[in-house]
């Protein structure tokens, strides 16, 4: 109680201060000390206060269900609001969840959420198998599970013939003791058997339909206890299933999902080294001294090793920053045979004595990435308290002070779910890698022709695939910097937008001497009588500076051209990130301004009769496939 | 009435309605309290069975119509564990 006092005496002490980042952190700690329902009130109420003041993503979600979720939707907004996410909610009425999502002009609809949860209960939706197992035949229950396909996959179709949002669905939780005893387990009808079945077909129909993800709720049970999930005299008295201790862990949950799908998720992950990839100090205890192998004490730093190369195949970006002599670091980095991670598994490097803030800073401006998508770990909380002071942007980690806790505690952390794997997010380490090869080609190339015919680039543009669906979408919702709208898309909104016959989406592939980029651009227009819009332009930051943003503009004309258009024109959408970049694009590619309004401007160029010639030093493919729905 | 609990739970109730402690009262109730619905009624009784460790009975819960109510029937738990 002590300390919950001095938590918030530092909060009310922030805000009568109207020091807004530190009472953000102060709620944030109070909310990781005690997660339950008086402490989401009071974190709600202040946070209400400083919304005015700290930038928050918004986001709608509803909940359709089949039990009493009310006490945890304030868990669930406070959990979100520490993370920077400010959730508008909307609770379906009780077991009416099919009703909504078959009823094209029910609330849910009207609602136009971006996330939808559907939390049903095994016993809720197939009480046979629940509780009347032993009445049922082995050709009853082949019925129930067939039935539970057939119904589910109808409620998915018509939600997305309604929806773009995403929907999530809970798989159904086994029983804690099945109706046949431990022979249910030899039955391949069994009770256990069965659910299961449903669940794998749930998998498959999550798969099947985009946008559509599959929670699974028996692990969140699991995970927890499945002894202390469960309050049954609350289940039969107000048709709440879950202990009122466990809602948290439900809420959690659900924000692992909403994190990665509201755009907070974090693309580098920069490390400390001593105390943190290894245990000692490599300057003190030397490369034999340091910890780091397969039996404890080592094990506990190999086995956070393992987190990391996890997250970097799953395309999060590993950096370096330690305080530390160069040399020392490295012949660890290149020689401890304990080491999981190599160099070449990190993006960029900062091992100098030189203040962390400073070199996380430095670290953004290689890669070309913004601050607030980069998490921190440090095993010093002296380090994180100055990071979090100085950088209040980036996501800084808090680790336990037991290092054998360090791999579980960062594998759980929302910042690096991802939702969808494309193939960019798997070789996304080796681009960079490579990167540090043409970096180093044109500072020696004598001319900047020189070294754009020596890079050799080859462009692929492509009209949108099934294939790279996932890969467009992903670059509209994160690319900040080179996009001249900021237009945000769903892989379902972008699939629309190619079946319609006015609107053309391309996705542009870089390859050159170094290797390939995979997908780093995209553009998508529209034809509306003489005129075609650009709707969308959009590149990775990685790329551009070598006229492909050129090429691919001078690209759109001609396929413009081509389908007789006259103009083409495209506005300019300012934001504080894309600003410095794309301000001058248009101008500086002959298009005036003919419009404009709160700085957004639209800029217009006729199309000239002949086809505009691209950069002598590229070579671009095109290929134009249809899609179909 | 066990000066110990009384403020903890009204510090919960006050949390829970936003509202300062002092505007909470042994005779709050929610006739008197605007925002002391049925689902703060459902978080209040959550609150307090999980910050004191005790369970209350439907029964129970029925009978809690004021925060002095809710002292009482919490004072009772907590002496008689039993019942």
């Amino acid at each position: 109680v002590k300390s919950e006092l001095t938590t918030r005496q530092q909060v009310e002490k922030h805000l009568s201060a109207r020091s807004w980042i530190k009472e953000r952190h102060a709620l944030a700690e109070l909310w990781r000390d005690q997660p339950n329902a008086a402490t989401a009130a009071y974190v709600l109420d202040r946070m209400r206060l400083l919304r005015e003041q700290v930038s928050f993503k918004s986001i709608r979600i509803a909940i359709l269900r089949s039990f009493t979720v009310e006490p945890l939707v304030p868990l669930l907004r406070a959990a979100a609001s520490v993370n920077g996410i400010d959730l508008i909610v909307h609770v379906g009425d009780f077991n009416n969840y099919a009703q909504e999502m078959l009823n094209p002009s029910s609330a849910l609809y009207r609602f136009s959420a971006e996330i939808v949860f559907l939390a049903t209960q095994t016993r809720d939706l197939f009480p046979e198998l629940w509780v009347r197992y032993t009445d049922l035949s082995h050709s009853d229950v082949e019925g129930v599970i067939a039935r539970a396909h057939r119904d589910i996959e109808k409620w998915v179709l018509t939600f997305r013939s309604h929806s773009d949002a995403h929907l999530i669905l809970h798989s159904f939780e086994l029983p804690d003791f099945p109706s046949q005893g431990l022979f249910d387990q030899h039955d391949e009808m069994g009770q256990i058997a069965a659910i299961q079945k449903i669940n794998q077909g749930l998998a498959r129909i999550a798969e099947q339909h985009r946008g559509v993800y599959l929670l699974d709720y028996d692990s969140v049970i699991a995970r927890n206890g499945r002894a202390r999930w469960h309050d049954e005299r609350k289940w039969l008295t107000m048709r709440m299933p879950i202990a009122a201790d466990q809602l948290i862990h439900l809420a959690d949950e659900w924000l692992r999902f909403i994190y990665p799908l509201a755009g907070k998720a974090c693309k580098v992950l920069v490390t400390d080294l001593d105390n943190t990839l290894w245990g000692g100090v490599i300057g003190e205890d030397g490369i034999e001294g340091i910890q780091l192998g397969m039996e404890y004490p080592g094990a506990a730093f190999q086995a956070l090793q393992r987190v990391m190369l996890d997250f970097y195949r799953r395309g999060v970006l590993l950096a370096v920053c330690s305080k530390n002599n160069l040399s020392d670091a490295m012949q660890v980095l290149e020689k401890h045979p304990g080491m999981l991670l190599k160099p070449e598994h990190f993006a960029a490097f900062r091992i100098n004595w030189m203040d962390k803030s400073h070199n996380l800073q430095e670290i953004a401006k290689e890669l070309n990435i913004g601050l607030d998508a980069f998490a921190f770990l440090d095993d010093n909380p002296v380090e994180r308290e100055r990071i979090r002071t100085e950088l209040p942007e980036v996501n800084v980690i808090d680790l336990p002070k037991d290092p054998m806790l360090y791999a579980g505690a960062l594998r759980k952390i929302p910042a690096f779910e991802r939702l969808s794997l494309t193939d960019e997010d798997r070789e996304r380490g080796r681009y960079y890698a490579e990167q540090r090869g043409r970096v180093e080609l044109e500072q020696s190339a004598v001319s900047l022709e020189e070294f754009y015919h020596s890079l050799r680039q080859e462009m692929d543009i492509s009209t949108v695939t099934h294939g790279t669906l996932a890969r467009v979408a992903q670059l509209t919702q994160k690319t900040n910097q080179f996009n001249l709208t900021t237009r945000r898309y769903t892989e379902q909104q972008i699939a629309a937008k190619a079946a319609s016959l006015d609107w053309k989406v391309y996705s542009l592939r870089v390859r050159d001497r170094f290797g390939d980029n995979g997908i780093v651009g995209v553009a998508i227009t529209h034809d509306g009588g003489e005129v075609c819009e650009i709707d969308t332009f959009l590149m990775s930051c990685r790329v551009i500076g070598r006229t492909v943003e050129t090429a691919f503009l001078y690209f759109l004309m001609n396929q413009a051209r081509a389908r007789d258009r006259k103009q083409i024109q495209g506005w300019f959408l300012p934001t504080k990130k894309n600003i410095d970049l794309v301000e001058e694009f248009y101008p500086q590619h002959g298009f005036e301004k003919i419009d404009g309004q709160n700085g957004a401007s639209l800029w217009s160029m006729k199309l000239p009769n002949a086809d505009k010639p691209l950069p002598a030093w590229i070579c671009l493919a095109f290929t134009e496939t249809l899609l179909t729905q | 009435m066990n000066r110990a609990i009384a403020p903890r739970v009204r510090n919960i109730l006050a949390d829970l309605l936003s509202v300062s402690e002092a505007t909470i009262t042994a005779e709050s109730s929610p006739e008197s309290l605007a925002s002391w619905d049925s689902l703060q009624h459902l978080n209040f009784v959550l609150s307090v069975e999980q910050e004191f460790g005790v369970e209350f009975k439907p029964e129970e819960i029925e009978s809690i119509t004021s925060v002095r109510c809710m002292i009482e029937t919490l004072e009772n738990k907590l002496t008689n564990p039993s019942k």
